[in-house]
């Protein structure tokens, strides 16, 4: 019910977008009806068309964000721990961080090709450096005492990395994955659009080019929505991991 | 009587990486006896908790040399336990998971560390936050978490960093009372650090005090009373006690108060 209410403006966007175009304000061109979007979405569905491009591209999108995950967290936790790799690294993170990662479409497609490959490895790269930064902050921000007092109960270096400075990177580290989780489908549907043969992004690209605007609608409205919900999902579940907080 | 723990000649330097670099023990040479429990007394900022991090095997060593049992300290180890200033909780752990850590990292099977977790808990009067979290707890029961940590991996030195500090009266002295029959019934070695002289004459055998900084030990008072006479507060020895120190620790509080001003 809260929900409802909530997200109530966007009914009446929707309602505002049909009787527009029912009254001929915009052009069907321009701006299908919402009506026949959400038919055209019915069909592409029955087709078997956009769940097999959907599915393409969550396998892509997912695969490279848990790489960066694993190798972004690694390697932040890595350089707060240590500062020789910190030395190393740093400065390559912080040059490469502000860069528009969109810019590595063309040399992952040179290297990889067109296929899942190059996606993947371009969410990786994208979506690592927001993980490292996270990690990195959320370790250095660990409480020194704290790693010191299970040293002194028993607890060896690397049990220490992993009982304190994880989970005290934890809140920083989620947050980093939560830009990721953003990133991800930017870099997905952009890279789809110039260079792919499937994938939502490629959907959208080729229903644009054929004129068929009302199913382009459709997928655009599609990846809106399954960004949103994970978006959703990943903050239920951050708040769980981080209920310590309150 | 032999030396549980030798500080011999240490000194410590602090080097911040912005700033000057801070001296903060000046040769410090201290032998504490097998079983002794000996407070700290001094200034703020005079290396009290550098003090105890250096015997925790906390912070390098760089100058003189401190040994537990005629061996090098190198490293934290479970037979040191440490109750911070600051409690250093684990703030996403529950009271009881908090306590239970030390006892998993000692290899415990679970029923055991349980029932032990809880008699400990119930020592410090937690009983029914052993579900809380620290954020969830004031500051003196936070601190009565992080003592019932400790207290529950029986080390065998306890070191102690003003561990009474954010309690009040009433507890402050239930606390003292549970300290000392724990000391009094079980081998343990206590260096404990305090602000208040009272504390310190009513719970320690022998009182350190410290000048202010660098740290040095400028005066070691002996004060060996009958813990367990309820009126050992108000009898004469013992308000003398509490006099000489005052008078020791005054001071150098002043001396203190005078390097800060500018
Ligand atoms: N990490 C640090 N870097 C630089 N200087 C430090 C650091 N920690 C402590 N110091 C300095 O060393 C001196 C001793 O500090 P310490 O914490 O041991 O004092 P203390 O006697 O425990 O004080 P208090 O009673 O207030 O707890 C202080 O002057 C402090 O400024
Ligand atoms: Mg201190």
């Amino acid at each position: 019910m809260k929900a409802f209410v909530r997200y109530s403006p966007l009914l009446l966007i929707a309602l505002a977008w049909e009787i527009s175009s029912r009254l001929g304000l915009v052009s069907t061109l321009t701006l299908p009806a919402l009506s026949d979007v959400v038919a055209a979405w019915f069909d592409l569905a029955k087709s078997g068309d956009l769940v097999a491009n959907a599915a393409t591209s969550l396998w892509r999108g997912s695969i490279g964000l848990l790489l960066s995950i694993f190798v972004g967290g690694a390697l932040g936790i890595g350089m707060a721990w240590w500062r020789p790799l910190n030395v190393l690294l740093g400065p390559l993170v912080e040059l490469f961080y502000p860069m528009p990662k969109s810019a590595l479409i063309p040399v992952t497609v040179l290297w990889l090709g067109f296929g899942d490959g190059s996606k993947i490895l371009l969410i990786f790269l994208g979506c690592m450096l927001p993980v490292t930064i996270g990690a990195f902050n959320g370790a250095r921000g660990c409480d020194r005492m704290l790693v010191w007092s299970v040293r002194s109960m028993g607890a060896s270096r690397v049990r220490a990395l992993w009982d304190v400075v994880l989970p005290s990177a934890a809140p920083e580290l989620l947050n980093g994955i939560r830009s990721a989780l953003a990133l991800t489908f930017v870099l997905l549907v952009s890279s789809e659009l110039i260079q792919a043969r499937s994938g939502l992004g490629y959907l959208i690209g080729f229903l644009g080019g054929g004129g068929v605007y009302d199913a382009m609608f459709a997928v655009v409205l599609t990846v809106a929505l399954l960004g949103f919900l994970a978006d959703r999902l990943y903050l239920v579940a951050m708040r769980r991991v981080l209920i310590w907080r309150e | 009587m032999t030396a549980k723990i030798v500080v011999d000649s240490v000194n410590h330097l602090y080097r911040p990486p912005r700033g000057r670099p801070v001296l903060a023990l000046e040769n410090i040479s201290l032998d504490i006896r097998e079983r002794e429990f000996i407070a700290l007394l001094g200034p703020s900022g005079c290396g009290k908790s550098t003090l105890l991090y250096l015997m925790g095997g906390f912070l390098p060593i760089e100058t003189g040399a401190i040994t537990v049992d005629g061996k090098p300290v190198v490293a934290p180890g479970p037979d040191r336990g440490i109750v911070f200033q600051h409690f250093a909780l684990f703030p996403w752990k529950t009271v009881r998971a908090n306590v239970t850590y030390g006892l998993e990292r000692q290899g415990l099977p679970r029923a055991e560390r349980e029932a032990r977790a809880q008699r400990f808990i119930d020592m410090v009067g937690l009983t029914g936050f052993e579900d809380s979290y620290p954020s969830q707890l004031s500051g003196g029961m936070k601190q009565r978490a992080a003592i019932a940590r400790t207290l529950a991996i029986d080390p065998d030195v306890l070191l102690m960093d003003e561990p009474f500090g954010a309690l009040d009266a009433q507890t402050r002295h239930l606390m003292q009372t549970e300290l000392l029959a724990i000391w009094q019934r079980s081998p343990k070695t206590v260096i404990f650090v305090t602000h208040d002289v009272q504390e310190a004459v009513y719970l320690a055998e022998r009182v350190a005090v410290m000048s202010a900084r660098p740290g040095r030990i400028k005066a070691i008072v002996d004060t060996r009373f009958d813990k367990n006479d309820p009126a050992v507060h108000k009898s004469q020895p013992f308000v003398d006690k509490v006099d000489e120190l005052w008078g020791l620790v005054r001071e150098e509080a002043i001396k203190a108060e005078q390097r800060e001003a500018p």
